[in-house]
């Protein structure tokens, strides 16, 4: 068996880059995985991908916000805009788990049916199992097998403050949906607990002025540039029901892909925010003794900076490490 | 005393609800039933029409003729009611999303009868609300199906003043787990959303619109608790009489009265020890006859065989034969009401409307039922109730006799033999339906049928009553199909929300759930990951009660579930396994189309890569048809009597076990 991993994981990388649904599904099983003797096909896989020199032109894009707020339905919306314009989209849709049986309903699925046939969208639901605020530790390298077969890949998960601002260290795009009528965004906002998005949607438009009013609080509140710098983060209003403003949301989106790109900002952000995602990782698994012991934080991250080769490995390999010791 | 000296009243409506193979067999049944002595007829459509396919849709495959009749077509309707004069006929259909165009269709008959159709007389059960709830055969979202609702309401006021447009049914509640409370409380709160509707609509008059509440009419259940059901009766009765009053302004007394008809619970008749069901039938129906001045007008009762599967025409004229016994032989026709001055049952009657009315200032408050429906609040609440019902039987707080308690049993004559009790659909009955449907669409005037079908559009548009221009495509020979195709066109397709994200109950584990879910987390810690359970629901099957509960007592053992509702393809429950990297697919299927799904379940599994995903099943599956799945890779079979969900979740954990090679735990 083990002689054959590499190739194993060489023709599962192939696949999953032509799109092929089946060895999307297994790599998705294997970076799921905790064995101690997967973890490390699994890091051959993502190596094999070479995330960091591809998918420039993809986009990854988090979709958060309170519960309710219709996230799930304006994604199954925004999936439809960017079918219609030819694009293949993949989601991962994270949903919490009890604490107390560890069972979790992954119900986000649900209401993002979009056409039955259709071989260009893949979900995948996650439950956050208790750990990583609002994400699950699976979703950072999920993401990476998902931009190898999709152009779009879009992470939902349920955010309201400042635990849950993981989704912000980890996409290019995040989107903050409210919900009209409760003022806790806004509120957060004022109070800084909320992340700055790139992008504030107030979504069920048509519930008319409750809608409105929340709209105007927040484009008062919210008139500035994100802290990213050069984007000016825009307010929409949307109706996921009625397709009201979908189009516009899915052209701003763009705008702010397109934005990374000529900057040049997409790729070193994304190596940033996966040097974010393994220390974090890290310090939960092994705690800031852990983190001591690799030489302390500041030569850690140095070290992760400096390293021209695959992340994943290198955090693979650092685990090694931890264990051993 | 001699008989003939005491005045007696008159009898309920007796019915049986049935229909089967194709509109010839059907309509044979009915005539052997009005000769047997029934004074009605109730009709049971085939899923497909109830979900508005034709019989040749791909989503019909092994519905056709299952448990009802298939209504393509005006001819089928025809054959259906051959040679039972329409105007002498008091007919009853069970048909909600399609109401309109059955309605539709039998109007067309009428007239090709000669008869003239504004002496009709019957019921549509046209009561949308519940199906997104309980009965599962919605097409279009809440909104525009309550507009259909309110057309064919509008229509028959004026047109076809006998006919009960609406039946607003609590029935199908307490089927799905529904308290007498909540029972009360939806059922009331649906009729306010439907006349509400009628009222906005601005389609009658003041003086027609007190009428529209005089013809509305309930459907309602009644549970084994008899003496809590004839009180709820009595409840029903008042707090309809002063809802119509107070918020509709009726004065005149008899359109305030509460009519209704009732089948009785069958969610508590038992695959084990069937005959035990006779008792509780004869109980249940008390509940609705005793009291003289909340006495139910029309009853239809199961059968002794209700868990086993379709009754047979002997097990339904035992049923029938109960109510002959109850209304003829005993004397209780001859006295009037039996409660009045019990301070008792007033006692009782009082706290049940007391409940209700503040359940139902809880939907207003959130915006109504329709409302409630759309953010799955009700939805959960009867989720929850029904979870309550599961666990107590489980506990064996909840007594039911020869499944948790006095359970063992001498050997049954009644389900010895051949047929094991039950009756059998002939196989061949969806291929001839096939041919009919075929050799029918060849031969109508092609253009008519579109011009039928763009009045029907263009009425869908922009609002107008949407009755005449589906009659006018009944006549026109447009199929079942092609009606409901041009309304998904315009109004969209819905899927409701399943209810199951309720919060655990409070209580605690037990200790078998304390440890199924050890098993579940070390297994899934074996495997890597935690356990994913799939429970899908193929078909055009709505029975969502089991796999509802399957859910949340999954997910309470530690299971990751992924469970999208009902009326899905084999397709896309194989590829939504797939997708979300499942250990196990359990499938739940109660319509009887069991053999054909789970064919196409495997062959799709097969087609995209994913045949080791191991596959179970629950729902109303015979001994015989288990063997032969059993036999070709299906893992395990779960069927009513399968009450023990500790034991289920168990079983499916060493499934898992097995297909993964490690060891099954003891
Ligand atoms: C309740 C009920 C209804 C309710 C359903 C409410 C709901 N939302 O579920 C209502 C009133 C709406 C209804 C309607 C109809 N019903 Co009905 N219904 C029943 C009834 C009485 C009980 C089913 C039930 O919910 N039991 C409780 C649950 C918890 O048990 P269960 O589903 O069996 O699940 C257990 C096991 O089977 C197993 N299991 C089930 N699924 C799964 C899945 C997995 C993964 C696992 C592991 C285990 C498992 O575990 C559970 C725990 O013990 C049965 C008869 C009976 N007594 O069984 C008829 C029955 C199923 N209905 C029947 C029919 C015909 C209908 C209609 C089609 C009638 C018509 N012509 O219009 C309609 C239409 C429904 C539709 N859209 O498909 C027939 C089916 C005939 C057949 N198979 O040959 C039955 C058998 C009655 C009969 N004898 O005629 N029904
Ligand atoms: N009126 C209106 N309702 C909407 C809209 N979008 C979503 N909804 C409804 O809002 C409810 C919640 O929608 P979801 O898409 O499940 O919301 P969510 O934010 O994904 O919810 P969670 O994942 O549970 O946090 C559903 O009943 C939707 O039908 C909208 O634009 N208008
Ligand atoms: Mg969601």
């Amino acid at each position: 068996m083990q002689q054959s991993d590499d190739k194993i994981s060489a023709d599962l990388a192939a696949a999953v880059s032509e799109g092929d649904r089946s060895a999307l599904a297994s790599a998705l099983n294997l970076l799921d995985d905790q064995r101690a003797r997967v973890r490390s096909q699994a890091a051959e896989l993502l190596a094999l991908l070479q995330v960091n020199q591809q998918f420039r032109d993809r986009h990854l894009i988090g979709i958060t916000g309170p519960p309710g707020a219709g996230k799930s339905t304006l994604c199954a919306a925004l999936i439809s805009v960017w079918r219609k314009r030819g694009l293949r989209v993949g989601v991962l849709a994270v949903d919490p788990s009890s604490p107390i049986s560890g069972g979790a309903l992954l119900g986000d699925r649900l209401r993002m049916q979009t056409s039955h046939e259709d071989d260009g969208v893949f979900i995948r639901s996650l439950s956050s199992r208790g750990q990583f605020g609002g994400l699950s530790a699976e979703v950072w390298p999920m993401s990476i097998v998902m931009l190898a077969g999709f152009d779009i890949v879009l992470i939902e998960t349920v955010g309201v403050g400042q635990r849950e601002a993981d989704i912000a260290q980890l996409c290019d795009t995040t989107c903050y949906v409210a919900q009209p009528g409760s003022g806790d965004s806004v509120q957060f906002l004022k109070a800084g607990i909320l992340e700055v998005p790139h992008i504030l949607v107030v979504n069920k438009e048509d519930m008319g002025n409750v809608a409105r009013r929340t709209l105007a609080e927040l484009r008062s509140a919210l008139n500035r540039e994100h802290p990213d710098g050069h984007w000016k983060v825009p307010v929409l209003a949307t109706s996921a029901t009625t397709n009201a403003g979908v189009e516009s949301l899915a052209d701003v989106i763009d705008e702010h892909h397109n934005a990374l790109t000529t900057q040049q900002t997409l790729l070193p952000r994304r190596r940033r925010y996966q040097i974010y995602w393994i220390h974090k990782r890290l310090l939960e698994e092994f705690g800031s003794f852990g983190i001591e012991r690799l030489g302390g934080e500041k030569k850690f991250l140095a070290q992760l900076e400096k390293n021209q080769l695959d992340l994943f490995q290198h955090y693979e390999s650092l685990r090694k490490q931890l264990h051993k010791i | 005393m001699s008989q003939d000296s005491v005045k007696r009243d008159r009898p309920w409506l007796m019915r049986t609800y049935s229909g089967h193979s194709s509109a010839q067999a059907s309509n044979q049944l009915y005539r052997t039933n009005l000769s047997r002595g029934q004074t009605g007829l109730s009709v049971a459509f085939d899923l497909p029409t109830q979900t508005g396919y034709d019989s040749d849709h791909p989503l019909a495959r092994g519905e056709v003729g299952k448990v009802g009749v298939p209504i393509n077509h005006i001819g089928d309707m025809e054959a259906l009611f051959d040679q039972i004069p329409l105007d002498q006929m008091n007919t009853s259909m069970t048909i909600n999303a399609t109401a309109p165009w059955l309605l539709a269709l039998y109007v067309a008959v009428a007239e090709r009868q000669g008869v003239e159709p504004s002496t009709l007389q019957g019921t549509t059960q046209n009561d949308v609300l519940k199906e997104y709830l309980s009965r599962g055969t919605y097409i279009y979202p809440p909104e525009p199906s309550v507009r259909l609702t309110t057309d064919l309401i509008a229509y028959t006021v004026e047109h076809i003043p006998k006919w009960n447009p609406t039946n607003v049914c609590s029935y199908h509640l307490q089927e799905a787990g529904a308290t007498p409370i909540q029972e009360l409380a939806y059922a009331l709160s649906t009729a306010i959303a439907i006349l509400d509707a009628v009222k906005a609509s601005g389609q009658v008059s003041e003086e027609s619109f007190h009428e529209v509440v005089g013809r509305i009419s309930f459907f309602v259940n009644a549970g084994i608790r008899f003496v809590e059901e004839t009180c709820k009766l009595r409840a029903f009765g008042r707090m309809w009489d002063e809802l119509t009053q107070q918020r509709y302004g009726v004065d005149n007394p008899k359109q305030r009265r509460f009519r209704y008809g009732v089948q009785v619970n069958s969610l508590g008749l038992t695959e084990s020890q069937p005959e035990n069901n006779v008792q509780r039938i004869v109980l249940e129906m008390l509940a609705v006859t005793l009291s003289k001045s909340s006495r139910a007008r029309a009853i239809q009762l199961p059968a002794w065989n209700e868990a086993l599967g379709l009754p047979r025409p002997w097990d339904q004229q035992w049923a029938l034969r109960m109510q002959q016994v109850l209304a003829l032989e005993t004397d209780l026709l001859e006295y009037d009401d039996l409660f009045e001055g019990s301070h008792v049952v007033e006692t009782k009657v009082l706290e049940l409307i007391a409940g209700a009315r503040e359940e139902m200032a809880r939907v207003e408050s959130q915006g109504g039922l329709v409302t409630c429906i759309e953010t799955g609040y009700v939805k959960s609440e009867l989720v929850q109730s029904h979870t309550l019902r599961m666990r107590n039987i489980e506990s064996g707080e909840l007594k039911i006799i020869g499944v948790n308690c006095f359970e063992e049993t001498a050997e049954s004559p009644l389900t010895a033999g051949e047929e094991s009790g039950i009756m059998k659909v002939d196989k061949r009955a969806e291929e001839e339906q096939l041919t009919s449907l075929r050799h029918f669409r060849s031969n109508r005037d092609f253009d008519q049928v579109e011009r039928a079908l763009e009045l029907l559009r263009a009425a869908a548009i922009d609002g107008t009553n949407i009755m005449p221009p589906s009659i006018e495509c009944a006549r026109s020979g447009v199929t079942t199909g092609e009606w409901s195709e041009v309304l998904r066109e315009v109004f969209g397709e819905y899927r409701a929300p399943t209810g199951i994200d309720i919060a655990p109950l409070t209580g605690g584990a037990s200790e078998a759930l304390k440890l199924v879910r050890e098993s579940v987390r070390m297994t899934g810690t074996e495997l890597g990951r935690p356990l994913r359970l799939l429970i899908g629901k193929p078909g055009l099957d709505g029975h969502s009660n089991g796999a509802e509960q399957i859910a949340v007592k999954a997910r309470d053992a530690g299971f990751e579930i992924v469970y999208e509702g009902i009326r899905l393809t084999p397709h896309q429950i194989a590829r939504a396994a797939q997708e979300e990297g499942v250990h196990l697919i359990g499938l739940s299927i109660l319509s009887g189309s069991h053999m054909e799904l789970i064919d196409d379940i495997f062959t799709e599994l097969k087609r995209i890569g994913s045949a080791d995903i191991p596959v179970v099943i629950g729902g109303i599956i015979p001994e015989q048809d288990a063997e032969h799945l059993l036999q070709n890779g299906l893992k395990a079979v779960f069927t009513p009597k399968d009450m023990d969900m500790n034991g289920i979740m168990s079983a499916m954990v060493s499934i898992i076990r097995k297909a993964h090679g490690l060891e099954v735990l003891s």
